[in-house]
């Protein structure tokens, strides 16, 4: 019994005595005090030093893109720095081209501050800013997939282009003590001004895809920023094709209402892979889109159809499908969205078709 | 048992004939995931290097003056791991803070090495060896080198393997463990030179 006591508390007193000391080094040691980041030549912020600029410059409300959260793994946050801030780290190497070391560009999630500096980003990533917004609806539309409405209160309009994403912030729950942020692109168009809408695939443990299905509610408040992404139509008058499988409907959905408002004559296919009929959604409203856009034709094809589905539409994966119906890439763009996999064989179908490489754009799922 | 070693022949037994990778196997996650380049190789043996020698020396004093007398030595792992990663914390925060050079070639590697097992492993030896103050030291110390030395040889080994082509079902982490199995072959010729238990 004494020397269980006796055990207890050196063990306590060893960890005390660590950990004393690691709290006087954090604030000796590691603490840089209040440092100034200068933002293209005019904008001058405040903040606490030690801490990524990317994180630093979320918090005053500057938005620089990153669909991985500041965990070095997507290398979207690269910012133009001006001042000297020493050499990259092994973990941006992988990231950073050769043209972009000249120009010391740095993955802002990993870039530590320790000093005042100065740096460039682009104008327009100024109009990214943070909204709070209420649920308004959540709708399964396939078992996995959900499609959440939120309704913008604070500020209570969104401007952005059919095709860009925003990043959804994840509060603090069982899964993450702090919050997190994943990209995912509005299905809704841009003239519904005041709400936008998602598509959420449930990820099994995914931290935000989790949150969503099991712990949102109609009604729960929402923060989000946004918009991002070069992911939109290109004004060409070029036959458009469209590939999508799972999720990545939502952008293409945007494009297409985007361009029924408008009236867009351009020919337009649009394939969308999905494996059996219970993976297929909004088949209608793309039918509807048919209709109201006369050169547009929606080809939904599944890769395992079950028996009891029935389906008399194409089968095979989304690159035999695409093998089948184009018969050659002249004067045609492509825009993809979906998984890694599914981009990579679809791009290489579209450039042994000759659709050069320049005129297809993606947005892969990191 | 091992009070009569005189401590520079812990020191290359350590480096050559027990080297705590090859001949024991510890350490081995690193090993394979960091031995891809020779420069951050070097970066990562360098601070396995630094960290092993001082955090032997730490966990010996913690040992003999705290664990023995309160006759709680049961408790060695435990301790040991703490120290050890309070340590290491410490240390990252003073190389961030007076060299940015250090902090990129060596900083980022300390937070892998608090869960390197080779650094519990040699602080969990000395003890089991009955090393002395000064042994411990350069057994740390030898430890760290010896560890050095074959993730560095790794590093070269798999940078020539770039170019040669292995079998689609070896590459990788399959190779990487055949080429540790062949190093250690190779460092088993050095055993007729000195020998610790």
């Amino acid at each position: 019994m004494t020397q269980l006591l006796i055990g207890i508390a050196a063990i306590c007193g060893v960890s005390t005595f660590l950990a004393i000391i690691l709290v006087i080094a954090d604030s000796t040691i590691a603490n840089y005090g209040e440092v100034k980041i200068t933002i293209n030549n005019d904008t001058e912020v405040k903040v606490q030093g030690g801490r990524p600029l990317l994180a630093s410059l979320m918090e005053q409300k500057v938005f620089i893109p990153s669909a991985c959260g500041g965990k070095g793994s997507c290398g979207l946050c690269k910012v133009k720095i001006k001042s000297d801030v020493g050499d990259y780290l092994p973990t941006e190497l992988s990231w950073i081209t050769e043209d972009e070391k000249k120009e010391n560009i740095h993955l802002s999630c990993q870039l530590k501050i320790k000093k005042d500096i100065a740096i460039r980003i682009p104008e327009e990533l100024f109009n990214v800013k943070e909204y709070l917004t209420e649920v308004v609806s959540l709708l399964d539309l396939t078992y996995d997939i959900k499609q959440v409405t939120l309704r913008l209160i604070e500020p209570s309009e969104i401007k952005y282009t059919s095709g860009q994403y925003i990043q959804f912030e994840v509060p603090e729950y069982e899964l993450t003590a702090e919050p997190v942020y994943r990209a995912y692109s509005m299905a809704s168009q841009p003239s519904r001004i005041r709400e936008i809408e998602l598509e959420i695939r449930l990820v099994p443990n995914g931290i935000c895809t989790t949150y969503v299905f099991n712990h949102l509610k109609e009604g729960d408040k929402v923060t989000i920023n946004g918009p991002y992404g070069e992911f939109y139509l290109r004004d060409t008058d070029r036959d458009i094709i469209f590939i999508a499988g799972g999720s990545g409907m939502a952008p293409i959905k945007s494009i297409l209402y985007n361009m029924a408002e408008n009236n867009n004559p351009r020919k337009a296919t649009y394939f969308f892979g999905a494996r059996a009929v219970r993976d297929l959604f909004l088949v209608e409203e793309m039918r509807e889109l048919e209709k109201k856009l006369p050169n547009f034709t929606f080809v939904p094809a599944l890769s395992a159809p079950l028996p009891e589905d029935d389906w008399k539409g194409e089968t095979g994966l989304i690159t035999e499908v695409l093998e089948r119906y184009l018969k050659s890439g002249d004067n045609r763009e492509a825009y993809l969205c979906g998984s890694p996999g599914m981009i990579d064989a679809s791009v290489k179908v579209l450039t042994s078709k000759g659709v050069p490489e320049e005129l297809i754009f993606y947005d892969k799922f990191a | 048992m091992s009070e009569g070693i005189a401590f520079y022949v812990v020191f290359f037994a350590a480096i050559f004939t027990n080297n705590i990778l090859l001949t024991n196997y510890l350490g081995m996650c690193s090993f394979l995931a960091v031995s891809k380049e020779v420069k951050t190789a070097t970066g990562l043996g360098m601070a396995v290097i630094f960290v092993m020698t001082i955090t032997s020396v730490l966990n010996w004093l913690a040992y003999y003056y705290i664990l023995v007398p309160l006759n709680l030595t049961f408790l060695r792992f435990i301790v040991f791991i703490i120290i050890i990663a309070a340590f290491v914390q410490l240390i990252e925060m003073i190389i961030e803070r007076v060299s940015d050079r250090l902090y990129t070639s060596l900083g980022i590697f300390l937070p892998l090495i608090t869960v390197n097992c080779a650094i519990l492993g040699a602080s969990l030896f000395l003890v089991i060896r009955k090393y002395t103050f000064v042994s411990s030291f350069f057994y740390g110390l030898g430890s760290g080198i010896g560890w050095a030395l074959a993730i560095i040889a790794m590093a070269g080994i798999r940078e020539k393997m770039k170019k040669s082509r292995v079998p689609k079902g070896l590459a990788g982490a399959g190779m990487a463990l055949i080429i540790a199995g062949i190093m250690a072959l190779a460092f088993m010729g050095f055993s007729g030179m000195l020998k610790i238990t």
